[in-house]
């Protein structure tokens, strides 16, 4: 694994708090997952590439944000890997990187409708946005 | 009995029924919900990494109001609920992160994690009580059939919510039994409606919810009830084939308090 990379796996361990050699690839995080049709990367995956450092394609894939935050593969891995916290990492650290931003608040008033919940947009503006 | 109260910027807002009847409901149990000054918004999800602390300084402040003043801290809204607790176990579990809190706050009083948290559904159910509930119902709701829907956040993570259990919950059907009706039990009552995803894939979000609003239907359920904004909001809007109330409506509705005599 070269530094560049090395370095990626450290930060994403750090933010998460998550040790993904805990893994047994038993691949249960996937089979749970609600958005694992839409998702170019899985769990599972997310799991495996941050462990081997390969993790420049999650920062570059649609994957982190068709994640739901539903935590059912946080509950039903039977390692306590919590790939969800990896999710989250990853998506940390592709919008903080310069022009990361997915959504800004301009975006919001094009998505209303009369019964948006609050909890939606600042759901989504804390999801979407450093 | 006298307990804070987070109710979250949606219950001031789109939910208002949901606070509005979750304050009745309770002064009619004998329990006061005293609104914590100058509450912040939950901010809806809790950001799970470590090294982010301003998007979780709102919860420690209603953490720490309420433990000044000794009181458990219970709101109704899942979301608010999942954030201040999945806060308060990091405040309690996560030394690093709780170093980094207190030192940012600075001269305000430091909060070792120790507040006591209850979601709407634990301070009926632990507080309470589902007999005394049943005791104190006015108008059973006698034949209804009603489907709990959980969602993700009242349950998940299951370490840290720790009010059911995660793949087989009771806490609401337990309610609706002590209210007289009916639960019905149906697969899809734990698992997610597309959350805040549905902002900018509503597709997603329309699978997931109509998967959850047929299976109720299918297993015989007139209505469902949710404690969740955001569920109630995705299951509607994708076209529910069954009515999506707040349990607290039903509650207020059992326990005679729905509507105020003017
Ligand atoms: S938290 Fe995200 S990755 Fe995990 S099961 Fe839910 S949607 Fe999938
Ligand atoms: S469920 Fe846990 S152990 Fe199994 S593949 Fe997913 S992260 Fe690895």
């Amino acid at each position: 694994m070269n530094k560049a990379n090395e370095n990626l796996r450290e930060e994403i361990q750090l933010i998460s708090g998550v040790n993904p050699r805990k893994c047994m690839r038993c691949g249960k995080c996937s089979a749970t997952c609600p958005s694992y049709d839409e998702m170019e990367y899985h769990p599972h995956q997310f799991v495996y590439m941050v462990e081997t450092g390969n993790i420049e394609p999650l920062l570059k894939s649609e994957s982190m944000f068709k994640c739901l935050s539903c935590f059912a593969c946080v509950d039903r891995c039977p390692r306590e890997v919590e790939p969800a916290k990896l999710v989250e990492a990853i998506r940390l650290a592709a919008e903080r990187r310069q022009g990361g931003d997915r959504l800004t608040p301009d975006d919001i008033p094009a998505f209303l409708d009369d019964e948006t919940p609050q909890q939606l947009l600042v759901s989504a503006l804390r999801k979407y946005k450093k | 009995m006298k307990l804070s109260y987070f109710p979250g910027c949606t219950l001031k807002n789109k939910a208002k029924d949901l606070d509005e009847y979750a304050r009745r409901s309770a002064l009619a149990l004998g329990i006061e919900l005293e609104e914590i000054e100058e509450w912040q918004c939950c901010g809806g999800v809790f950001t799970a990494s470590r090294d982010e602390i301003a998007t979780k300084l709102s919860s420690v402040r209603a953490l720490a109001a309420a433990k000044k003043k000794d009181q458990p801290l219970v709101s109704v809204c899942s979301a608010c609920h999942n954030v201040i607790r999945q806060t308060n176990y990091a405040m309690q579990n996560d030394e690093e992160f709780a170093f980094k809190v207190n030192n940012y706050m600075g001269e305000e009083e430091a909060y070792d994690g120790t507040a006591q948290v209850y979601h709407y559904l634990e301070m009926l159910r632990d507080l309470v009580g589902f007999d005394r509930i049943r005791e104190r119902v006015v108008n059973p709701l006698t034949g209804k059939k009603i489907a709990a829907y959980y969602g993700c956040l009242l349950l998940r993570p299951a370490k840290v919510m720790a009010m059911d259990d995660p793949e087989n919950p009771q806490i609401m059907e337990d309610l609706i039994r002590a209210l007289g009706a009916e639960p019905v039990i149906y697969a899809y009552r734990n698992e997610c409606c597309g959350g805040y995803v549905t902002l900018e894939d509503p597709e997603l979000s329309r699978k997931k919810s109509n998967t959850v609003s047929d299976s109720a239907a299918n297993n015989g359920a007139e209505m469902i009830v949710t404690a969740c904004p955001l569920c109630r909001y995705n299951l509607v809007k994708n076209g529910s084939v069954l009515p999506v109330v707040y349990f607290t409506e039903l509650l207020a509705e059992a326990l005679g308090v729905k509507e105020v005599k003017a």
